[in-house]
C-alpha cells in the first residue's frame, strides 16, 4: 500500500544548522498494516511522516501510495489518499468553523469541489450518528464551532474526519502526545476501533514504548534518520519494553539507553 | 444641528457604498485573514474603468461590468504576488496597490480626475446614483426608487445574498477553511494558494464595484478617492462587529453588520464635521479610531485573567 524508497531529506543545507533529517529509509507497508514508529528526539519520526504527507518535496528516493507515485505531487493534492492526525490538536480541525462543517469538508477530501451546497441534510444526519459513536457528547452540538473543544475532542474528531473519506493510508503524528493520560489513552483505543473497522493502513509516531508494543503489527525505530529496528508479526507481539531498549543499544551502538525514550 | 440632519441622507448613502467596499474587505480581513491593501488601488481602478467607458458612450451595465473585472484582475495581481512569487501577503498588497496608482492615471488618460458631464438630464438619468438624486428625491421631482439609499441597498442585499450562497457551496467552504486554519485545508485536499487567490479576486471585484458606484454619486472619478480605503474597511467590520456581534450569528447578517457599521461610520464623520472639525483631520481620526478598535482585544487578553472553561460534556477530555 505504501512503499518508501531510499529517501533522503537535508534540512537548512550548507548552514551551520544543516541537518540530515531522513538519510536513506526504505519502508514497505501492506494493504491493513498497523506500523507503530518510534525513536529518540531528532530521530526523523515526523520527517518521515510529513515526507510521506508532502509537507517538504524529498531531495532523492520515490514514495508511492497504493501504487501511485506521489513524490511530486504538492500535499493537497495528496491529501486524496492520506488522512492525518497531527501531534498539535489545533493543527487537525478548522476552528472557526462548526463541527459538522468540518465533517463536511473532510468527507471531500481528494474530490472536486465546485458550487454544489458545502453540507446537504442527509449529510447531517450521517455525522450526528458517527459523532454519537465517539460518546463524547458532541453529536448534540453539531453547529458549535470546533475552537470550543477540548484537545482530546479535537483529535477524536480529527480522528473520525480522517476515516470519513477512507484513506489509503492514515498517518498518525504523536497525536495523543498533547493530551493527558486518561484522555491519551481514550483517543488511542478510538484509533484502534476505527483502523479496525475500516481496515486501514497505518503509521503511527509515538514516543511511548508501551503503546509502540501494544498496538499494530509492526514496528520500527528510527535513528538517525535510519530505520534501526524492524520488527513484525509474532515476534513483535512477544517484545518487551527491556528487550527493545537492549536491541536499540545493539544497534546504535550506544548505551546511552536513553531514558528519554523510555520515560517520554 | 440642522446642518446634520439635512446632511444624513447623504451620510447614508456613501455609507451604504462604501459598505459594499467594506464587505470586501471582510472577505479577505475575516474570512481568509489577510489584510489586503491592494484595495487603496483597486477602488480607484474601478471607479476610473467605469467613468472612462461610460463617459466614452458604453452601456451604463457594460461599464460597471468592467470596473468589477477589472478590481478582480487587481485582485489576481496581489495573490499571484502572494502565493506564485511567495511575497507575504501585506508587501503584495503594497506592490499592487502602488503600482495600482500608475495604471488608474493611465486609464483615466494620465488626468487626474475625469467628469460624468451632468448638466445634461439625459446623462443624468442614466446614472444609477447621484449626489443629486438624494435632494431631487426629498423635492418630489424624482420618484423614491431612484433615491441612493434604495438604490446602493438593492446592490447590498444582491451582494449579500451571492456571497451566502456562495460561502455556503463546497467551494466556499474551502475558502473559509483556508482561512481558518491553512494546515487543516491541506490535509483535506483543499489548494489554498488557489483559493486565497479566489478570495482576492472576489474581494477586490466588489471593492471595484464599490468604487464606480461612488464615482457616480459624485459624478467623477478622482486618482485619490481610494486612499485609506482600507481602514475605512477595517472601521466598518470593526464598528458592525462591536455593535452586532451578540446579535447576529448568521452568516448573511454579519455580512449586513458591515454594511451598517459603514453607515454608523459615516454618520459618526457627518457629525464630527458638523461640530466643525476640518475635514483634513477626517484621515487620522478615522486611523485612530481603527487603532484603538484593533487594540481592544489584544488588550483584554493581556489584562484579563480568561476564564476557566467549562469541563467537557461527559468523556475524560477535559483537558483543552
Amino acid at each position: 500500500m505504501l512503499e518508501i524508497k531510499e529517501i533522503w531529506k537535508t534540512f537548512h543545507a550548507g548552514t551551520v544548522n544543516e541537518k540530515q533529517a531522513l538519510r536513506g529509509i526504505s519502508l514497505t507497508l501492506e494493504d491493513g498494516d498497523f506500523c507503530t514508529v518510534i525513536g529518540g528526539n531528532g530521530a526523523g519520526k515526523s520527517t518521515m511522516l510529513n515526507a510521506v504527507a508532502g509537507t517538504f518535496p524529498v531531495d532523492a528516493g520515490t514514495i508511492s501510495i497504493g501504487g501511485t507515485d506521489v513524490t511530486r505531487l504538492p500535499e493537497f493534492k495528496r491529501a486524496k489518499f492520506i488522512g492525518r492526525v497531527f501531534q498539535d490538536p489545533m493543527m487537525g480541525t478548522a476552528p472557526t468553523m462548526q463541527i459538522v462543517e468540518n465533517l463536511a469538508l473532510a468527507a471531500r477530501r481528494g474530490q472536486p469541489r465546485g458550487l454544489k451546497w458545502g453540507l446537504s441534510k442527509a449529510e447531517k444526519d450521517r455525522y450526528q450518528a458517527l459523532l454519537h459513536g465517539l460518546d463524547l457528547g458532541l453529536e448534540d452540538r453539531l453547529t458549535s464551532k470546533v475552537g470550543l473543544l477540548s484537545g482530546g475532542q479535537r483529535q477524536a474528531l480529527t480522528l473520525l474526519m480522517a476515516s470519513l473519506q477512507k484513506p489509503k493510508l492514515l498517518l498518525l503524528d504523536e497525536h495523543t502526545a498533547a493530551l493527558d493520560p486518561k484522555t491519551a489513552a481514550k483517543v488511542l483505543e478510538l484509533s484502534d476501533r476505527i483502523v479496525a473497522e475500516n481496515h486501514l493502513t497505518t503509521m503511527m509516531v509515538t514516543h511511548n514504548m508501551k503503546d509502540a508494543i501494544a498496538h499494530g503489527n509492526r514496528l520500527i525505530m528510527l535513528y538517525n534518520g535510519r530505520i534501526v529496528i524492524d520488527v513484525s508479526g509474532e515476534e513483535k507481539k512477544k517484545l518487551t519494553v527491556p528487550q527493545l531498549l537492549e536491541l536499540f543499544s545493539k544497534v546504535s551502538g550506544s548505551d546511552e539507553a536513553d531514558d528519554k525514550l523510555l520515560l517520554s | 444641528m440642522l446642518d446634520f440632519i439635512n446632511a444624513l441622507p447623504g451620510a447614508v448613502s456613501q455609507g451604504l457604498i462604501w459598505g459594499i467596499m467594506a464587505i470586501g474587505v471582510y472577505i479577505t480581513y475575516q474570512i481568509l485573514d489577510i489584510a489586503d491593501l491592494t484595495v487603496d488601488g483597486s477602488f480607484c481602478t474601478g471607479a476610473a474603468v467605469f467613468v472612462v467607458l461610460f463617459t466614452g458612450g458604453t452601456n451604463l451595465w457594460m461599464a460597471l461590468l468592467a470596473s468589477v473585472a477589472a478590481g478582480s484582475l487587481a485582485g489576481l495581481v496581489t495573490g499571484l504576488l502572494h502565493t506564485f512569487c511567495g511575497i507575504p501577503a501585506i508587501l503584495a498588497g503594497i506592490l499592487t496597490q502602488l503600482s495600482l496608482w500608475s495604471v488608474n492615471m493611465a486609464i483615466m488618460g494620465m488626468k487626474a480626475t475625469v467628469a460624468i458631464n451632468v448638466t445634461t438630464p439625459e446623462m443624468l438619468d442614466k446614472l444609477l446614483v447621484s449626489l443629486r438624486f438624494v435632494k431631487d428625491v426629498s423635492n418630489g421631482s424624482r420618484p423614491f426608487y431612484r433615491h441612493p439609499i434604495f438604490v446602493v441597498g438593492l446592490f447590498t442585499i444582491g451582494v449579500i445574498l451571492v456571497l451566502y450562497w456562495f460561502f455556503g457551496t463546497e467551494l466556499g467552504c474551502s475558502l473559509r477553511a483556508t482561512g481558518s486554519n491553512q494546515n487543516m485545508a491541506r490535509a483535506q485536499g483543499i489548494n489554498t494558494n488557489f483559493c486565497k487567490v479566489l478570495g482576492l479576486m472576489l474581494s477586490n471585484a466588489l471593492v471595484a464595484l464599490s468604487g464606480a458606484l461612488l464615482a457616480q454619486y459624485n459624478s467623477a472619478s478622482e486618482i485619490n478617492m481610494g486612499r485609506g480605503a482600507i481602514v475605512i474597511g477595517l472601521a466598518a467590520v470593526i464598528i458592525g462587529d462591536v455593535v452586532f456581534s451578540k446579535l447576529f450569528r448568521n452568516f448573511g447578517l454579519k455580512l449586513l453588520a458591515v454594511s451598517i457599521g459603514a453607515i454608523l461610520y459615516y454618520i459618526v464623520i457627518q457629525a464630527v464635521l458638523a461640530m466643525g472639525l476640518n475635514a483634513n483631520y477626517l484621515k487620522l481620526l478615522s486611523a485612530a479610531v481603527v487603532a484603538v478598535f484593533l487594540s481592544i482585544p489584544y488588550w483584554k487578553g493581556k489584562y484579563t485573567h480568561a476564564k476557566i472553561k467549562p469541563a467537557a460534556v461527559n468523556g475524560g477530555a477535559n483537558h483543552a
